[in-house]
């Protein structure tokens, strides 16, 4: 029983997924053109002006959801490592490899606008916040994750060395995130916080949610699309892909 | 004892193996052999536990190696192509460490009688970096003297030994199996070896 | 279980012992680093008094650094690791051993060293025994930590550079909590909160890394 199940997994998943996923993929793209639009003209023409910091407030409509995105997506990679190593999936690692530069993308969108942010705001592109400082630490995790499975050649112990990777960064991720935090409570420099946005505007909160939305279909378009290119990459010996890219029109869908 | 079916190798894009099966019982011997490259090595890895096969099942006394884990590892002694012998260390410290990191019993004159049998009697007390190729593999192979698990898997023992190195591990051998052990190796030499059945399994 | 963690000990400080220019060598590198510092800021005291912590600290975890590739890869090199992976035991105690013999070699002479370099930043000799307190807690978690990276990055192309990359990102609450429990003492807060904050990590480190190392190293053996 055990046995029929892993193998299903083994040798069904990629063949499966593969179609599967070419067909969510423009609707996933669709979805998120039509929330990043609303969300953005809602965001930038509709939401009104903050009573104290102005216009320029209106970065937070990327700057929420990209670290909102950033840190969950992690989660998400975590979650299929530790999937993979539990099970020896294929489908697990190619999906965790798929999301790992995205989640990078997020984490340095939001260090980005953070510092766009920061300059009006505060008058410098930088402050050693803590939440600032925890995403750097995160772009940081993400990038030795890629970096580790592009070191390796075997793309099985990749999964398998950037799954423990993600197991151990998950867990460190708290340790990591309150130790800032109290450092920075030690340290009193700049303490202006930037969650502590006055309340919100039911508009803004609209907005924020919409814009958070398309970031999540972004993030799943990108992702299976990067997965379908790894999983073509990695099977290119067996069957369904030569098949796949047979010319012979029989072949075809 | 130990059987194994229907294991595949991959390695990269290539398939070395597929299909490989074979059984062996107390007092058995089986020679793997194959040209350079058709996964010899990669077989006696799988059969230690140390690489999972792509396909296909190990078993010993009847249960997956994979189950039975520290269980089958305390019957098991592995010598694989590399000596596992520290440059630093004196053939006797590197008897008494490995014997010590494996949980196994050996003392100081065990270990001497053991230097003694392949030949560096002389050379107990000296660094192994300043030994010779041959005399190196006789410290790893120094080992087997005194070993005592049912299992031997040995990966080219005969490689850079002396024809009397040769016909001494031959001997051990021989002796391993008449105790009812069992031995899997790859070599290119063919050595005679006294035992009760010697099994061949060709690869590629 | 415990005479395999002895034996393991046992074996690499022996083996440590006959290889003494790489402990030497990366206690020179603490040395020079730290010195670097006045050299770089300038000699004012009060300056460096507030400095001292952090650069202290930095200095510990890039020496540490400097010793962490090779706590496996000679292992994997003479394939005394695979004999290792074979033994009867888990392989976490026997990562436990090497962590704990790691920890003797690197760890604890950088902590000793440690107030004699804090007295060329002016630190008093309350800050320079909390100083070498907080070392000698915070370096068996450095050890443990650097033990994961260094099993993932084991015959990986460029493993030394991809090991920090990997590592420090790691040791950051280390650093925090290390230097922060200086710092408090300088500042007159008292050290207590922050050494038993890292006494966690340190303990947390010593009982976890050892299984993802184990787990690493089996999965570079394949």
């Amino acid at each position: 029983m055990s046995n029929r199940l892993i193998n299903w997994f083994k040798y069904a998943s990629p063949q499966s997924f593969y179609p599967l996923a070419g067909k969510l993929i423009p609707w996933f793209w669709a979805l998120a053109a039509v929330f990043g639009i609303a969300g953005l003209y809602i965001g930038f023409l509709v939401a009104p002006i903050d009573a104290q910091q102005g216009e320029g407030y209106r970065i937070i409509f990327l700057h929420v959801p990209t670290s909102w995105m950033s840190m969950f997506i992690y989660l998400v990679m975590a979650f299929w490592a530790g999937l993979g190593l539990a099970f020896n999936t294929r489908l697990s690692g190619m999906m965790a490899q798929a999301l790992a530069p995205t989640g990078a993308l997020m984490a340095f969108l939001s260090l980005w606008t953070g510092a766009l942010w920061g300059k009006p705001m505060w008058g410098t592109w930088w402050v050693w916040d803590a939440r600032l400082t925890s995403e750097l630490i995160l772009l940081f995790l993400y990038i030795g994750f890629i970096a580790l499975q592009a070191a390796i050649d075997d793309p099985r112990r990749a999964d398998k060395a950037g799954a423990i990777l993600a197991l151990v960064g998950v867990v460190n991720i708290p340790i990591i995130y309150f130790s800032v935090k109290w450092w920075n409570t030690l340290h009193q420099g700049a303490s202006v916080s930037l969650t502590k946005a006055p309340s919100m505007a039911q508009t803004m909160l609209w907005g924020m949610l919409l814009c958070a939305l398309a970031c999540w279909m972004y993030s799943i378009a990108v992702a299976l699309m990067r997965a379908r290119s790894i999983m073509l990459e990695r099977e290119r010996h067996t069957e369904w892909v030569r098949a796949l890219l047979d010319p012979q029109p029989a072949g075809k869908e | 004892m130990l059987e194994a079916s229907n294991l595949e190798c991959v390695r990269g894009d290539r398939r070395l193996f597929a299909g490989v099966g074979f059984r062996l019982d107390g007092g058995e011997m089986l020679y793997l052999q194959g040209r350079n490259g058709t996964g010899k090595t990669s077989l006696l890895r799988m059969l230690c536990g140390l690489t999972p096969p792509a396909a296909g099942e190990i078993r010993w006394r009847g249960e997956p190696i994979g189950r039975l884990g520290d269980e089958f590892r305390a019957e098991l002694c592995y010598l694989g192509h590399l000596n596992a012998i520290k440059e630093e260390l004196t053939p006797l410290e590197n008897l008494l460490a490995s014997a010590r990191l494996a949980e196994e019993t050996l003392d100081e004159d065990a270990a001497l009688d053991a230097l003694e049998r392949v030949g560096l009697a002389g050379r107990a007390d000296l660094a192994c970096r300043y030994l010779s190729q041959g005399q190196k593999r006789r410290v790893a192979l120094a080992r087997l003297v005194h070993e005592k698990r049912a299992l031997w898997v040995l990966d080219e023992p005969y490689v850079a030994l002396d024809t009397a190195a040769v016909d001494l591990i031959a001997d051990l051998i021989g002796a391993h199996l008449e105790r009812g052990g069992l031995a899997v190796l790859t070599t290119h030499q063919t050595v005679a070896v006294r035992a009760g059945a010697v099994r061949e399994l060709r690869l590629g | 279980m415990l005479t395999l963690v002895r034996a393991v000990i046992g074996r690499d400080l022996r083996l440590a012992m006959r290889r003494q220019a790489d402990i030497v060598s990366a206690l020179f590198f603490f040395i020079i680093v730290v010195s670097l510092f006045p050299l770089g800021i300038g000699p004012e005291p009060d300056l460096l008094r507030k400095l001292a912590p952090g650069v202290l600290w930095v200095a510990a975890l890039l020496a540490t650094m400097l010793s962490l590739p090779r706590l496996f890869a000679d292992d994997h090199r003479d394939g005394t690791l695979e004999q290792l992976a074979l033994a009867p035991q888990p392989l976490g105690l026997v990562v436990l051993g090497k962590v704990l013999a790691h920890w003797l070699v690197s760890g604890l002479p950088l902590a000793l060293l440690a107030p004699v370099l804090g007295l060329q930043f002016d630190l008093d000799s309350e800050a320079l025994w909390v100083l070498t307190g907080a070392l000698l807690i915070g370096t068996p978690a450095l050890s443990g930590i650097g033990a994961i990276g260094a099993a993932l990055t084991l015959g990986v192309r460029g493993g030394g550079v991809l090991l920090s990359l990997l590592v420090l990102p790691l040791y950051i609450p280390v650093l925090i909590f290390g230097a922060g429990a200086v710092d408090a003492t300088v500042t007159g807060m008292g050290p207590q909160a922050h050494l038993s904050l890292l006494g966690a990590l340190a303990l947390g480190g010593l009982f976890f890394a050892p299984w993802a190392t184990a787990a690493a190293l089996r999965i570079a053996l394949e």
